[in-house]
């Protein structure tokens, strides 16, 4: 086991190491730098701006001098913002978008997980087309239009909870929290059920049953966790989608998230904004991809985790 | 000797797309107390259904009981409800399944699977129940239980697996023991052990068997009285020797002479012609007509009724019947039968065998 984690966070480095590379010379390749998308500098004076702030310098040459700043724990400073180091800067928007991000996965995956298990157990029955309909609306309508519609009913019409901003504590956060719920939701509850349909087939449920266990023992004592690993397969992939759908959340709820962030720095090419910040979100989903392999093991005893040699 | 088990009349249905399958058709057994009775037939033939049905392990919106009884202990089966049924399966009845490797949950520790039914169905704590657990682990023939307690399925290989499910079936030592093909998906020296453990357990705690099969060779080594199965019926049920040296349906001679023999000098193994009825439509009169070189014009017409053969031997066949033509089984069948003494071929002694 050790040994396992020894080699994956080695793996975890060098996967680290080449998104930044990538990301650096995408980022460098898109038109216009952060002097010129911002001032209307005339060409003698940008190139005094660019020297400056080592823009001038050949691509691979920044790129080195990144990769050791990188390798010292120094992201650099904004350029959009006077004398802010980028670390300051996403660690400050870090808070409400963990706050969403974690709320919105914790309640869909839980919702899912419940309506996944109810459509299985009650196979073609209304609460199975109900679950399903629920699912497709989930998937099909994007979280913004779904952020839309609840602000005008919630927060317009009704008035219970604050429209948008990020000044009502926690009741700021439940509205966008629904709104990124809705797609782990949508996912977990059909993977749940997909895999509940096809455990609660299998031998071993038969045989449970014949051992005079209740249904409710047979659906969470045996089928439950049997039916758990697509699910977990699916968490990294979902945990990246609460990052992505969180950019636009914020952009509609207006709340001061490293996702509105990002979206900001990309159009004003703040580049050591759009670096820190990429790698600070590929950071985040290498860790959960490692989590999830750790889960596997734990959830399912045949996932054996070995350090490949053996 | 006492009847533990009456199934009467069952008929069963299965609700599929295509329409109602008559899986089960009027079947009739008597289970006695402390026997083996095999139930043996080709697949689809309605053997794993009629024991589903005693353990009501099939799916409930698609199947349906349309007729009979299943009397245990006075008990009518098929009338319980769930909550009832509950409690009788794994304490009175319990069952052991054909694939070891599929029929433990693979994400549960085996001692925690064995404990189950013990806790409960026994009022036991759990300290007891493991204790009972590791007694049954060893009764069954596995080596250091107490280690194995905390493993999972897959540390173990297809025999002790089968062990395994044999121990969850013994836990609250059962009165009726249904066994579906337990050794079919073994290989041959694995099964031989797992049939001498089972015919040694039933020795200790007296339960009576119903051993689900078609191997033939496995019915010849643990039954006292076999059953014959074919499209939803039973067609000849009798002891182990008036069905395997006096069979008198012509499914039974099929079955007999589809088996692999070293006695014979013949080359060539025979197989029943055809596939098994569709249940679906099923044939108006004996469901093996079709399949029949021995067939008559009524069983087109008409299902044979059960012609008595001696107090524990029946046949539905209606070549039995006072004016059915005599007919020559196959050559195979009258060998076997010239070795039984109550039948018409028999020879005398210096047979062999008998």
């Amino acid at each position: 086991m050790a040994k396992y984690i020894t080699r994956r966070v080695i793996y975890m480095f060098i996967t680290f190491f080449l998104i930044a590379t990538a990301t650096f010379f995408l980022m460098k390749a898109l038109p216009g730098s952060p002097i010129s998308s911002a001032s209307k500098l005339s060409p003698s004076q940008l190139a005094i701006v660019e020297a400056k702030y080592g823009l001038d310098e050949p691509v691979p040459v920044q790129y080195g001098k990144y990769m050791l700043n990188l390798a010292k724990g120094d992201l650099g400073n904004s350029f959009q913002f006077k004398n802010a180091s980028v670390t300051e800067l996403i660690v400050k928007r870090l808070g409400p978008s963990f706050i969403l991000g974690s709320q919105g996965l914790i309640l869909g995956v839980t919702i899912g997980i419940m309506l996944g298990m109810i459509a299985a157990l009650r196979q073609n029955t209304i609460w199975d087309y109900g679950s399903t309909l629920i699912a497709i609306v989930g998937i099909s309508i994007p979280s913004f239009v779904f952020a839309t519609f609840l602000q005008y009913w919630l927060g317009v019409k009704w008035g219970i909870l604050p429209v948008a901003l990020w000044k009502d504590g926690w009741l700021s956060s439940v509205m966008p929290s629904i709104a990124l719920a809705m797609g782990p939701l949508a996912t977990a509850s059909r993977f749940i059920r997909t895999e509940m349909v096809e455990v609660l087939s299998s031998d071993y449920i038969t045989l449970a049953k014949s051992k005079g266990a209740s249904g409710f023992e047979v659906a969470f004592k045996h089928a439950f966790r049997n039916a758990l690993i697509p699910l977990v397969t699916v968490l990294g992939p979902l945990a990246a989608g609460l990052l992505t759908g969180s950019l636009v959340i914020e952009q509609i709820f207006a709340i001061p998230g490293i996702g509105e962030q990002f979206v900001k720095s990309i159009m004003s090419n703040d580049y050591s904004i759009i670096m820190g910040t990429t790698l600070f979100f590929s950071a985040f989903l290498i860790v959960v991809i490692f989590v999830v392999d750790i889960l596997y093991g734990i959830i399912d005893p045949r996932i054996r985790l070995s350090g490949g040699n053996n | 000797m006492e009847k533990i088990l009456e199934v009467k009349d069952l008929e069963l249905s299965f609700h599929t797309f295509a329409g109602e399958v008559k899986a089960i058709r009027g079947v009739n057994f008597d289970l006695l107390k402390g026997e083996t009775l095999a139930i043996v037939g080709e697949s689809g033939s309605g053997k794993s259904v009629t024991t589903k049905s005693i353990m009501r392990l099939l799916p409930e919106h698609s199947s349906e009981f349309k007729n009979g009884e299943i009397l245990f202990n006075g008990k009518d089966l098929t009338k319980l409800t769930d909550k009832e049924m509950q409690k009788i399966r794994g304490k009175d009845i319990s069952m052991i399944f054909q694939d070891p490797m599929t029929s433990l949950n693979p994400t549960m520790p085996i001692g925690k699977q064995i404990m189950e039914p013990i806790l409960k169905h026994r009022k036991v704590s759990k300290s007891e129940a493991r204790k009972v657990s590791i007694d049954l682990l060893r009764l069954v023939g596995m080596p250091k239980p107490e280690a194995r307690m905390k493993q999972y399925p897959h540390q173990f290989s297809g025999g002790q697996r089968q062990r395994i499910v044999i121990a969850i079936a013994l836990a609250c030592n059962p009165q009726i023991l249904i066994a579906d093909e337990p050794t079919t998906a073994l290989d041959v020296t694995i099964q031989a052990q797992i049939l001498e453990l089972m015919k040694d357990l039933q020795k200790k705690i007296d339960t009576s068997i119903i051993f689900i099969t078609h191997d033939l060779g496995v019915v010849a080594n643990v039954a006292d009285r076999v059953a014959v199965m074919y499209g939803g019926r039973i067609v000849e049920i009798g002891t182990v020797d008036e069905i395997f040296y006096n069979p008198q349906h012509p499914y039974t001679w099929g079955l007999l002479s589809s088996m692999p023999s070293l006695d014979t000098a013949e080359e060539k193994l025979y197989a029943i012609p055809g596939t098994p009825p569709d249940l679906l439509h099923p044939p108006k009169g004996d469901a093996f007509a079709l399949r029949s070189d021995y067939a008559l014009k009524i069983d087109l017409e008409e299902a044979p009724p059960f012609f008595k053969i001696s107090d524990t031997h029946y046949a539905a066949t209606w070549l039995l019947h006072p004016n059915a033509p005599q007919v020559e089984p196959p050559v195979a069948i009258v060998e076997r039968m010239k070795k039984y003494p109550g039948s018409r071929y028999y020879e005398g002694t210096e047979g062999g065998a008998y």
